[in-house]
């Protein structure tokens, strides 16, 4: 499926300002891979040392958290937009 | 350190000076206002006691700007002692904090919004801003409209009409959003991003926060330099819990309270209760969930500081609970008729909450609890709306109040019978 992933400000000093990327996945482990292999960069920011979504990350499908949706389990859907948001941050400039 | 605080990352200890940020750009944690500790060893109990009758006497354990002076006087709301609350609870010594009459706006967000409005100014925002359930946004527009800033308020299209009208008095631009708080929320992290403005809870954060230690700095004040055996904290965001946590460790570490392991326990409504789901299960992981609640001050889903305040509460030896919708109107009442102060559904959500802890034997009967009563009940009279009847009104004549007084006895010994 392709999804359409919106960068947050703080996640783009990682992705050389990249503010919005299509990639192909059917799940979020799927989506996670593929953002990591455009940015290398990103993976530590992403994912704690055990492989894991960072606390903080958040992940909206279409406007909803992924968690609510079956979080792992979610099967992407046809242009699926994706937004990463850190919970608290915004603003840091 | 270059000044007497700076921000740091909660997770990963990287440092960020200071600057109008809330999360570390490494790991997305939540930053906290470390404070060089060495500055502060001139304070004395006496030197704060000789501070103004409000939170400023603690000026010095806040991150204010270098010269900040206020003459706002917020906090140091009374500490009262509730014997006929603790026989209908089953005994023990319980105390009130009662920022019901926190100044300006009747709620504890006045205190932390002072800390973050300090540092607003100080960063040059001409706008401030917020995501609020309330009263914040009372908060937020009171305290700009005094310091001659611009707010904007942002709040969940459904929220009770008394704080919309309570924040709109003071010239603040609401922006009401087809969503609730946990929507709210991400969009205002969104607007941060994109407009210089501080927003007191999002990149004025780590400051804000700070400005809920006052309530715990205050308690052992008020218990004669002491700490109390037991808190019970309402919790939305989980920040007000983690906060009064670290107030009484600081305390401690600057010799101006005997230590003591104080037992968190924290208060949701059933309708909304991630962070107390997550303690019960004995866990500090928050999974959220979608608001169904009157208590709508509490009503945050995906809490900013839920793992925080469940990790405090799971260490510290306390617990947490949840009050349902009808628990919460009982709490409100009970505390009225027992100690006649009205609190909002939140004090309503404290109040409930600490009656099934003590049912339950989780707070121990012989020792000194707290009871955090955030906000006041003249704020949320929706949630009592069908509660209260009053009767016709009577004639101004002796002889009708005679016949109403019978009438009425015979009513309450009916309804006693």
């Amino acid at each position: 499926m392709n999804v359409q992933v919106l960068i947050p400000t703080p996640l783009r000093r990682h992705t050389a300002g990249v503010d919005q990327i299509r990639c192909a996945a059917s799940d979020l482990n799927e989506l996670l891979a593929a953002l990591e292999s455009n940015f290398p960069d990103l993976k530590p920011h992403l994912r704690d040392e055990s492989g894991r979504v960072r606390r903080f990350l958040n992940i909206y499908v279409n406007d909803e958290d992924i968690r609510f949706l079956g979080a792992d389990a979610y099967r992407f859907q046809e242009g699926d937009e994706v937004m990463l948001v850190p919970s608290i941050a915004g603003g840091g400039r | 350190m270059q000044s007497r605080f700076e921000l740091r990352c909660r997770d990963c200890g990287k440092d960020w000076g200071n600057q109008p940020r809330s999360a570390c750009e490494d790991c997305f944690a939540p930053l906290e206002v470390f404070y060089d500790f060495d500055s502060f060893r001139g304070l004395t109990r006496q030197t704060i006691e000789q501070g103004p009758q409000n939170m400023w006497r603690y000026a010095e354990l806040l991150p204010l700007p270098e010269g900040f002076k206020s003459d706002l006087p917020v906090g140091f709301t009374p500490l009262i002692p509730a014997s006929r609350l603790a026989s209908e609870l089953g005994g023990g010594q319980i105390f009130l904090k009662n920022d019901a009459v926190c100044l300006p706006t009747l709620s504890f967000k006045d205190r932390v919004v002072a800390v973050a409005l300090a540092q607003a100014r100080h960063f040059g925002f001409e706008v401030v801003s917020c995501s609020s359930t309330g009263n914040l946004a009372n908060a937020v527009a009171a305290q700009a409209a005094r310091s001659g800033l611009k707010a904007y308020v942002f709040i969940p299209a459904d929220l009770e009409p008394a704080k919309i009208l309570g924040t709109q008095i003071y010239g603040a631009q609401i922006v009401p959003v087809a969503g609730n708080y946990d929507q709210v929320n991400r969009l205002c992290s969104q607007i941060a991003d994109r407009h210089h403005w501080g927003f007191v809870n999002v990149n004025l954060r780590p400051y804000y926060a700070e400005g809920s230690k006052t309530v715990a700095f205050e308690i052992a004040e008020q218990l004669g330099w002491r700490l109390p055996d037991n808190v019970v904290v309402p919790m939305a965001g989980g920040s007000l819990i983690t906060k009064m946590k670290k107030g009484f460790r600081e305390l401690v570490e600057l010799g101006l309270v005997p230590g003591k392991q104080v037992r968190f326990f924290g208060a949701q409504a059933t309708g909304c209760s991630p962070i107390s789901t997550a303690v019960k299960s004995g866990s500090e992981e928050i999974q959220p969930q979608k608001p169904r609640t009157i208590a709508r001050s509490l009503a945050i889903g995906n809490p900013a500081d839920g793992h925080y305040a469940a990790k405090g509460i799971l260490a510290s030896g306390g617990w947490a609970e949840d009050a349902s919708d009808s628990e919460i109107v009982e709490g409100i009442e009970l505390l009225a008729s027992t100690e006649g102060i009205f609190t909002e559904t939140a004090g309503g959500v404290t109040v409930g909450t600490a009656k099934k802890l003590y049912r339950q034997g989780r707070i121990p009967r012989n020792e000194t609890t707290v009871l955090c009563i955030t906000g006041n009940g003249l704020k949320t009279l929706d949630a009592l709306a069908g509660e209260y009847q009053v009767s016709a009104a009577i004639q101004p004549r002796l002889a009708d109040f005679e016949a109403c007084l019978d009438e009425l006895t015979f009513n309450v010994a009916g309804a006693i019978a």
